[in-house]
């Protein structure tokens, strides 16, 4: 079914009975030309775009538990394209352009809201970072303009500019960045790789990688055995745990990010809003909520949930930003599993196995990277070669030290990112 | 989630840095292979389940301390200070 304004309209009058599932229940076949292993955002945007931009239909999609049951079911929702790197700004320049068309292109409301992203600024030294950002942000071809605080005032009133502590400088706006439906992105490509042809397998988790030769041959899975030509690896949080079903050892640690909601309120909070002094960032969800978050609680964890220190370090944040919120109520708090790499950047490659592929590192920010993700990844693995926007995405950066991206200039390690 | 020092006790999770892997303890030698390198420089086991780590008691006593954990409900298992492990270590060798 195409959605359109008529199509809402007719259900409307004849009272909601046409309205059917929109994709298929599947059982595994016994063979497929590729494996998809993760039925989340990068593994169901992969998908679409090998049916839809290779014109492969023979694939399946194996999620272990329900589609878009991961981290793209639990994230803070912004898309952006504020990178300044060689490998990732082309990269999330891209995908920014891809949520501008995504709707029309997938038939399906993701609720993209281009409501701007502001980036504080609280020195002059912050204030000379930020301008260099913008400019390699301008030269790349998006927008950023650098706002001073009497425009910000306009625009922000509520934040505590004269904070002694912490004064707001100015910021960063880039107004073609914003927020989405996160389940509706899942849900879109779900339904547009549906439509395609692709099969798309719940609740059947993969066990085991058969390899033989070099060659990847199928998996072995809950759901029996499955042959395929080329196996994907894009399991975020439980990538090290794919991987080493292929004998593989992962530049991966896993890590908690928390997420918070505040009950509804009336409409207060029109952008995305980044403090520059501690980590902390917000934005306002249509149903009314703050959904805010703040850094990793830096420590390897699997158990998708955070601790109070990381909570206390938001709400000092927050308080100290934006004092108006003081009597909002935290309704909820949540944590994701974020497959961190050292270098903060995600890895889009060939194995050293032939046909098999990873796709995996992408730590905190993999939100707004999922249309160029899965665009790219379906490159790589229908072409052997990577796409332009996402060849900077090597496995093998870290052993040979070339082509690290560093984001946040802290250094190739672990614990730092 | 709250660590217990080895000399100070149960602590908040405040005081602590976290280094990483405890595998920080086994630096190869300067002129190892370069797989070795990056073995103990990038790659991880990232194991669902019991790990250790190693901390640093910043905002406490300053020991380095191997902690035993379940990453999959945060229980702590067990700590030791680094130290004392490394040399016992070392000392088996």
């Amino acid at each position: 079914m195409k959605f359109s304004g008529f199509e809402l309209f007719k259900q409307g009058l004849t009272g909601n009975k046409g309205w059917g599932p929109h994709w298929r229940t599947q059982k595994p076949r016994h063979a497929y030309d590729i494996i998809i292993i993760g039925g989340g955002g990068h593994g169901l945007a992969t998908a679409y775009y090998l049916a839809k931009n290779h014109g492969l239909r023979n694939i399946a999609v194996l999620e272990k538990g329900y589609l878009g049951g991961g981290n793209i079911g639990r994230n803070t929702t912004i898309v952006r394209s504020n990178y300044m790197l060689p490998g990732n700004s082309e990269f999330y320049s891209h995908s920014l352009k891809l949520w501008e068309g995504m709707e029309q292109d997938l038939n399906f409301n993701t609720m993209v809201s281009q409501r701007g992203q502001i980036v504080l600024f609280h020195s002059d030294g912050q204030r000379d970072d930020a301008v260099r950002r913008a400019n390699a942000m301008i030269n790349r071809g998006d927008d950023a303009e650098i706002l001073s605080t009497a425009e910000l005032r306009k625009h922000v009133p509520y934040l505590d500019f004269d904070n002694s502590r912490f004064p707001i400088y100015g910021g960063i706006m880039q107004r073609r960045a914003g927020t989405a439906r996160h389940d509706a992105v899942a849900w879109g490509y779900a339904r547009g790789a549906d439509k395609r042809g692709v099969e798309l397998i719940q609740n059947c988790e993969v066990t085991g990688i058969d390899i033989e030769n070099g060659r990847v041959v199928g998996v072995q899975t809950t759901q029996g055995a499955i042959k395929a030509k080329k196996v994907a690896m894009v399991a975020a949080g439980r990538s090290s745990q794919v991987a080493a079903m292929a004998g593989m050892r992962l530049p991966i640690e896993s890590h908690i990010l928390q997420a918070f909601v505040s009950e509804g309120l009336k409409p207060l909070i029109h952008h995305v809003i980044s403090f520059g002094m501690g980590h902390f960032y917000i934005s306002q969800s249509d149903k009314g909520g703050l959904v805010f978050g703040g850094n990793l609680d830096y420590y390897a964890s699997f158990a998708a949930r955070g601790n109070l220190a990381m909570k206390e370090h938001v709400m000092e944040a927050a308080m100290a930003l934006m004092p108006i919120i003081g009597q909002a109520k935290v309704l909820r708090s949540w944590g994701g599993i974020m497959d961190m790499s050292p270098d903060g950047s995600p890895i889009i490659d060939k194995t050293h196995i032939e046909g098999l592929y990873l796709n995996c590192g992408w730590c905190y920010g993999g939100f707004k990277a999922v249309p160029a993700s899965g665009f790219g990844f379906a490159h790589l693995i229908a072409t052997d070669s990577p796409h332009p926007t996402a060849a900077g995405f090597r496995l093998d950066r870290f052993r040979s030290g070339y082509g690290l991206m560093d984001e946040e200039g802290t250094g190739s390690q672990h614990n730092l990112h | 989630m709250r660590l217990i020092c080895p000399k100070c006790g149960e602590r908040d999770l405040k005081e602590f840095y976290y280094q990483g892997d405890a595998l920080a303890l086994h630096r190869p030698d300067p002129s190892a292979e370069p797989k070795l390198w990056d073995d103990y420089l990038h790659n991880r086991d990232n194991p669902t389940g019991v790990r250790e780590d190693l901390w640093y008691h910043e905002a406490g006593c300053s020991t380095w301390i191997v902690v035993r954990r379940d990453t999959t409900t945060h229980e702590i298992l067990s700590t030791e200070i680094a130290a004392i492990r490394k040399t016992s270590e070392e000392g088996a060798v």
